[in-house]
C-alpha cells in the first residue's frame, strides 16, 4: 500500500492546510520583525506598524520589515521557480541551479566586478540578465526539434560546470575585485531595503499571478509529452514560457540576496507531501511555505548572531540538507 | 479523405524509417496496425499526436492537413493513448479522467457541472463508476488501462489512436481492455485505430488491417484476407498453421518455427 493512501486529504482538508500555511506567513512575519537584538512586544510591534513617532518605528519598520518581506519574496520567488522546474523537467532535484541560475548569475556578477569595479551597484541587474541568458543558452544547447528533460539537465550541468571554471579563473586573476562579493555568494538578507523589496515585488507579483492560470496546463505536462500534445498543449512553446519564467523569479532573487540555496529544491518536495501532487494546491502551498521557511531561517540567524548575522543560505543549508537527506533515506518521495 | 495519411514518411536524423505511407481510415471501424518490431507503427501514430512531424506528405483529417488545425480543436476530435504513461503517483482516477476535459477548458476557468457529468459517463462506460476514488498507482493493469481510455472518451473524440493497448497486460485483462475498445466502437459510434502485436486478437476485433513491413505499408484488407500463412512467412519470418474460428467467424493462427528459407 502507497503511504499516500493513508495521507490523502480532501480538497477542503487541502484549502485548510494552504489557509493555516497563509496564516503562518503572517505570523512569521510579525514574530520576526519583533525580535532581534532589540525584541519588542506584539502591542509595541503593531503600533510600530501604525504609528510613525513609536520607539519601535525605526527598527521594525525600516530595518526589519523590508528586510524581512524582501526575505519572503526571496522565498516565494525560489519555491515557485522550484515548483516550476520540478515539473517541466519531470525530474524531482531540478532546481533553479539545474537551469543555470546559480552558475550564469555569479559568473556575470563576478565579471562586472572584475572588469567594471566601478560599478558594483549593477551587480543585481547583471545577476537578472546573466541567470536569464545562461538558461537560454542551455535551452537552445538542448535543443533539437524540441527539448527533452534529461537533455536539458545535462547541458546544464555541462554549461554550469564550464562557467565554474571561468568564476575560478576570474577569481584567480582578479582576487582584488571580489573581496565584497562574500554576500552574494553565500546569500544574505543583510543589505535588504525598501528599494530592493520594490525591486523584487512585480517578478513575485508575476509569478503568483502565473500560478493562478497554470494549474491545469502543468497537470497535462505531467502526463508526458504526447500525451499532453493530444490533449491539446503546445508543449514545446509551454516549457519554453517556464523555463523562462523560473529563471526570471529565481534571477531576482538572486538580484535581491545572492544565491540563496536549497529553497527551490527543498520548499516543493515538501509541499508536495502535504498538499500532493496537483498543482492547484502544490503552487499556493509552495508560496506560503517558502515565505516562511526564508524568513523563519532568517531570523534565526540574527538571533543566533546578532553582530554580523549568520547568513540566512547558512541557516537554510543546515536545516535544509538534513531535511532533504530524510526525504532521499523515505520511500515513496518521488 | 475522412482521415489518413497522404504520402507520409518519417525520418529520424537522416535516417528514414518510413515511406510512402497512404492510408484511409474508415469512419466507425476499427482498424489494426501490425508489423514486425521497429518497423514503425508507433512512429506512425506519434505524427497524429504531433509528437513526431512527418518528414514527408502529411495527414490528413477532412481533407484538410492536420497541422492546419489549433491544437485544442484537434484534441475534441482526435483522441491518442501512448504505450507508455506516466502520471503522479498520488493522482487518483477521478482526477486523471477529468484531464480529458482539458481542450474544453476555458482560459484559467475550472470544470464545469457538464465536465463533470461528461466525466462520470467516461468512468461508466470504462466500468470504473465505483473506482473514481482510488488511486491509480493501486489498481490492477487493465483497470489502469481501463482508467487511461476513459480520460480520452473524456475528450468526446470521434477518432481513437492506442498505440499497442494491451501489451503489457495478461491475457484476462487483454480480453477486457479490447472489448472496451469494442464497445467504443459500437455505442459511441467512435473510430479506432490501434497497433497490435497480437496476431490473433487483430484477427478478431479489427475491421481492417494494414500490414507494415521495411518502411513502407506491405499490404491491407479485411483479417481474414491479411492473416494468411504466406503473409505471416513474409512479413514474420515464420511458418503458420490458420485454422478458422467458427464461434467468432475470424481467422485463428498457429505459429511454427519456419522450416526452410
Amino acid at each position: 500500500m502507497s503511504r499516500f493512501h493513508t495521507m490523502r486529504q480532501t480538497a477542503a482538508q487541502k484549502f485548510l492546510i494552504i489557509a493555516l500555511l497563509a496564516c503562518a506567513c503572517v505570523l512569521s512575519t510579525l514574530l520576526c520583525v519583533s525580535v532581534g537584538t532589540v525584541s519588542y512586544t506584539f502591542s509595541e510591534t503593531v503600533q510600530a506598524f501604525f504609528n510613525p513617532e513609536a520607539t519601535a518605528r525605526l527598527i521594525v519598520w525600516n530595518v526589519r520589515l523590508p528586510r524581512i518581506l524582501c526575505g519572503g519574496m526571496v522565498g516565494v520567488c525560489l519555491s515557485l521557480a522550484g515548483c516550476i522546474l520540478q515539473g517541466v523537467m519531470r525530474n524531482h532535484l531540478a532546481s533553479p541551479s539545474t537551469i543555470g541560475v546559480t552558475s550564469g548569475a555569479s559568473f556575470m556578477g563576478y565579471l562586472t566586478l572584475a572588469a567594471f569595479p566601478q560599478y558594483s551597484q549593477a551587480l543585481p541587474i547583471a545577476a537578472i540578465l546573466g541567470s536569464f541568458a545562461t538558461t537560454m543558452a542551455i535551452y537552445l544547447l538542448a535543443y533539437e526539434k524540441g527539448v527533452s528533460p534529461v537533455k536539458m539537465i545535462l547541458s546544464g550541468m555541462a554549461v554550469s560546470a564550464m562557467f565554474g571554471a571561468f568564476n575560478d579563473i576570474i577569481r584567480t586573476f582578479f582576487s582584488e575585485h571580489l573581496a565584497n562579493t562574500a554576500g552574494f555568494m553565500v546569500g544574505t538578507l543583510n543589505g535588504c531595503v525598501w528599494d530592493s523589496f520594490f525591486m523584487i515585488l512585480p517578478y513575485m507579483s508575476a509569478g503568483i499571478l502565473i500560478c493562478f492560470f497554470l494549474p491545469s496546463k502543468m497537470n497535462i505536462l505531467m502526463l508526458g509529452d504526447e500525451m499532453a500534445n493530444s490533449l491539446g498543449l503546445r508543449t514545446e512553446r509551454f516549457r519554453l514560457f517556464l523555463i523562462g519564467a523560473a529563471s526570471l523569479l529565481s534571477g531576482a532573487s538572486v538580484a535581491v540576496a545572492g544565491l540563496v540555496s536549497f529553497v527551490g529544491l527543498v520548499v516543493p518536495h515538501i509541499a508536495r507531501l502535504i498538499v500532493g501532487s496537483d498543482y492547484k494546491y502544490l503552487f499556493p502551498a509552495s508560496i506560503f511555505l517558502g515565505y516562511t521557511l526564508v524568513v523563519v531561517c532568517d531570523t534565526i540567524g540574527r538571533v543566533i548572531l546578532p553582530v554580523g548575522n549568520l547568513s540566512v543560505s547558512i541557516v537554510l543549508s543546515f536545516i535544509g540538507a538534513p531535511f532533504f537527506l530524510y526525504l532521499l533515506r523515505k520511500k515513496n518521495t518521488d | 479523405m475522412y482521415f489518413g495519411f497522404q504520402d507520409v514518411a518519417v525520418a529520424y536524423g537522416g535516417e528514414v524509417i518510413l515511406e510512402d505511407i497512404r492510408m484511409e481510415f474508415a469512419k466507425g471501424q476499427i482498424t489494426t496496425i501490425i508489423g514486425p518490431n521497429g518497423c514503425g507503427k508507433s512512429s506512425l501514430l506519434k505524427t497524429v499526436s504531433r509528437v513526431v512531424a512527418p518528414s514527408a506528405g502529411q495527414v490528413v483529417f477532412e481533407d484538410k492537413p492536420l497541422a492546419s488545425y489549433p491544437p485544442k480543436e484537434l484534441a475534441k476530435r482526435i483522441a491518442y493513448l501512448p504505450q507508455i504513461h506516466t502520471s503522479p503517483r498520488d493522482i487518483d482516477i477521478r482526477t486523471l479522467v477529468s484531464y480529458g476535459r482539458y481542450p474544453y477548458k476555458r482560459f484559467g476557468a475550472g470544470l464545469s457541472y457538464k465536465d463533470y457529468q461528461v466525466v462520470d459517463q467516461a468512468l461508466a462506460m470504462a466500468g470504473l463508476e465505483h473506482m473514481g476514488s482510488r488511486l491509480l498507482n493501486n489498481l490492477s493493469g487493465g483497470e489502469k488501462q481501463r482508467a487511461w481510455i476513459a480520460m480520452t472518451i473524456c475528450q468526446q473524440p470521434e477518432i481513437l489512436l492506442l498505440d499497442e493497448p494491451i501489451t503489457y497486460l495478461d491475457i484476462g485483462y487483454q480480453v477486457e481492455v479490447l472489448e472496451l475498445i469494442k464497445k467504443l466502437k459500437e455505442r459511441l459510434k467512435i473510430t479506432i485505430i490501434m497497433v497490435l502485436h497480437d496476431m490473433n486478437f487483430t484477427a478478431r476485433y479489427s475491421d481492417w488491417v494494414y500490414m507494415l513491413k521495411d518502411r513502407r505499408i506491405y499490404g491491407s484488407g479485411r483479417p481474414d484476407e491479411m492473416i494468411s500463412a504466406e503473409k505471416m512467412k513474409q512479413v514474420f519470418g515464420i511458418d503458420s498453421q490458420i485454422l478458422h474460428d467458427e464461434k467468432n467467424h475470424c481467422p485463428f493462427i498457429i505459429p511454427e518455427k519456419l522450416q526452410q528459407k
